[in-house]
């Protein structure tokens, strides 16, 4: 019995640029249990989108997978011929994008757009097509829904493009839905509502994976969270183990720096540094420049994603630990 | 209690909109900002928080109402008396990447505003008050000849400050500094910031969407809803007890980073915002809000004095 609807395993993906292969995803794994909202969380240039776009086969030339397996619902699906993935996204999987504005055509009106994924994907008169555009339209929270199918995307705010956006991403009830940063663009009254929908789509059966920089996002809503740290997966848990014990220096600093903005302290906690130059890569561990728990090894070795207990992983040489005062 | 440093009395203004409409970015608006507090201006997209930050230093010019310096009227002053008055008042822009020219050496892009406000400085005594400046904010002294390409977001943003520090400001006005920055660097750049103002004296008004930032930072609060003010007073007071319906769905609706707190789905704001262009009658917040009545519709609620707080609502939360 497969329990998982994704499975990324030790996934590679590394752009040429003038100063050399940059690796914007090394050896990242992690997976999406079926039914659940997993998250990826991380700050920008760790490799969260490039991830994301991997499993749908976005990554662009001269870009590449060089290493790695991705599995949808057991079947691998990193080889597949052109062809083949095409039929698979829309259908199988789908994705929606930070920005709703730049993802939706100007020119075509937004009832029109859903109903292309459907009428591609599904042998469907234009009536019925309409018809199932219409109740999809209903089910993302979209009021009036004749009117807004005739709408054109600049007549639609920006939280109502992201439910179309996602009435698109939902129409051929994809087993995954892939969500990169689907609420960063909208204010905060309207980031709830589009969470509280991503919640109700999981309700029904539908895997998600959230990439999301906000961990008040990812607390929310996630099941599983794994975090990212300059292209590499340093820590996996569920939510409330993340939260509760968070176990990778970075987490834990991250944890930290958003809980001291709740408290009323004089000074906020920080994490020293600013996060690499992927070009520059440090030696060891990528971390160990900006950690405070840094030792000789961790200069030297990059340590393995290990198990420390069942499904949390961490990727440390000595996770859990406090600095020395 | 400190003076008042800046006042702004009854702020309206508009954009053309095409087809004789107008956007209302600012109706009426009146707020007062304390000598070395740090006033938070939040609000959602388009509510008028930035509009309000420039008219408040001139960089825009108001339809009607004034804005006051120490009591005299900035808005009335001539350009002529205006000219030294403006080092005073500086501010700091949201991306770091787009307000600095990618041309320019550090060294130039803090010597700019030395240049146009002492232009009786030597050679040397610039670049020595660049070098202050620098250690001040916190960039590295060799990095004085680097461009801004050879920076990251967060140091940027540490010249931007060291920029409007270099004409001596009384004020600045800090427009979303740390939105475009990922949250390990954000807090250095707030630290800084409350940092320079104890050094310095500073009065900061301080624009941010992000309620937890502007809750941390500020002294007082200032929620806005499409151009108007719902409700100002004590940061702590405004976000434990809200009396505006606007500023309970504001801070409701922010996703606590705690598994536990779960979001409560009922406590959250239906629809949304408005348009600017033509914005409902009476109470502008009346179209989403649970408790609005036929007056609501009719009139506009007056900004009230309750205790230490202002609001602008015809039935405040108890």
């Amino acid at each position: 019995m497969n329990d998982n609807m994704l499975e990324i395993r030790n996934l590679c993906v590394s752009f040429p640029t003038d100063k050399g292969e940059v690796k914007a995803a090394a050896d990242v794994s992690l997976t999406v249990p079926k039914g659940k909202i997993a998250g990826i969380v991380g700050e920008s240039g760790c490799g969260k989108s490039v991830t994301a776009r991997s499993v749908m086969g976005l990554i662009r030339r001269p870009g590449r997978v060089t290493a790695g397996e991705i599995l949808l619902d057991g079947r691998e699906i990193l080889h597949l011929p052109e062809k083949e993935k095409c039929r698979l996204r829309g259908s199988e999987m789908s994705m929606i994008f930070q920005e709703p504005m730049t993802s939706l055509n100007p020119v075509v009106r937004v009832g029109k757009q859903v109903e292309e994924t459907v009428l591609l994907h599904e042998q469907l008169s234009g009536t019925a097509a309409r018809k199932r555009v219409l109740e999809m339209l209903e089910a993302v929270g979209i009021a009036d829904p004749q009117k807004r199918y005739n709408a054109w995307p600049h007549q639609l705010s920006g939280g109502l493009r992201q439910r179309v956006m996602i009435a698109m991403a939902m129409i051929c009830r994809p087993k995954l839905l892939i969500a990169d940063e689907p609420t960063t663009a909208l204010d905060v009254t309207v980031e709830a509502q589009i969470l509280q929908l991503m919640r109700r789509l999981c309700e029904g059966g539908t895997s998600v994976l959230l990439i999301s920089h906000n961990l008040g996002v990812i607390a929310q809503v996630c099941d599983r969270v794994s975090v990212m740290y300059a292209g590499r997966v340093v820590e996996s848990a569920d939510t409330d183990t993340l939260f509760d014990r968070p176990m990778h220096p970075y987490t834990r600093g991250l944890m930290r720096a958003v809980s001291s903005l709740q408290e009323n302290g004089e000074h906020l906690d920080t994490i020293p540094g600013t996060v690499p130059d992927l070009n520059h890569l440090p030696e060891g561990c990528s971390f160990s420049p900006r950690c405070s728990l840094c030792a000789d090894g961790c200069r030297q070795r990059m340590p393995e994603l290990e198990e420390i207990m069942p499904g949390h992983t961490v990727r440390c040489f000595r996770p859990g630990e406090e600095a020395e005062a | 209690m400190s003076r008042i440093l800046l006042e702004g009395k009854n702020l309206t203004k508009t954009f053309p909109a095409g087809k004789n409409q107008r956007v209302h970015a600012l109706t009426d608006v009146s707020l007062k900002l304390f000598e070395g507090e740090t006033l938070g201006l939040v609000g959602e997209s388009g509510c008028g928080k930035s509009t309000l930050g420039r008219v408040m230093i001139r960089m825009l010019e108001p339809d009607s109402g004034e804005v006051f310096l120490l009591g005299s009227s900035l808005t009335k002053m001539p350009d002529k008396l205006f000219r030294p008055v403006r080092p005073k008042l500086q501010l700091v822009f949201q991306d770091p990447y787009a307000s600095l020219d990618p041309r320019m050496r550090v060294r130039e892009l803090i010597a700019e505003p030395l240049d146009t406000w002492h232009p009786e400085y030597s050679r040397e005594t610039v670049t020595d008050r660049v070098l202050e400046l620098m250690e001040a904010v916190g960039i590295p002294r060799e990095y004085l000849l680097r461009y801004p390409h050879e920076f990251s977001g967060g140091q940027r943003q540490r010249i931007g400050i060291a920029r409007a520090l270099a004409a001596d400001p009384r004020l600045i006005v800090c427009d979303e500094p740390v939105s475009a920055l990922d949250v390990s660097v954000q807090n250095q750049i707030l630290n800084l910031l409350k940092d320079l103002q104890k050094e310095r004296n500073l009065t900061y008004l301080f624009i941010s969407h992000d309620l937890n930032v502007v809750r941390h930072i500020s002294g007082r609060i200032c929620v806005m809803f499409l151009g108007m003010v719902c409700e100002t007073g004590p940061a702590d007071e405004v976000c434990s007890a809200p009396l505006h319906p606007y500023t309970r769905f504001l801070i409701n609706s922010v996703p606590a980073p705690d598994p536990r707190k779960k979001t409560d789905a009922g406590a959250l704001l239906s629809g949304e915002i408005p348009s600017p262009v033509r914005p409902p009658s009476g109470c502008r917040f009346r179209t989403r809000c649970p408790y609005a009545t036929a007056l609501c519709a009719e009139q506009v609620p007056p900004l009230q004095a309750v205790g230490s707080r202002e609001i602008a609502c015809h039935y405040p939360l108890k």
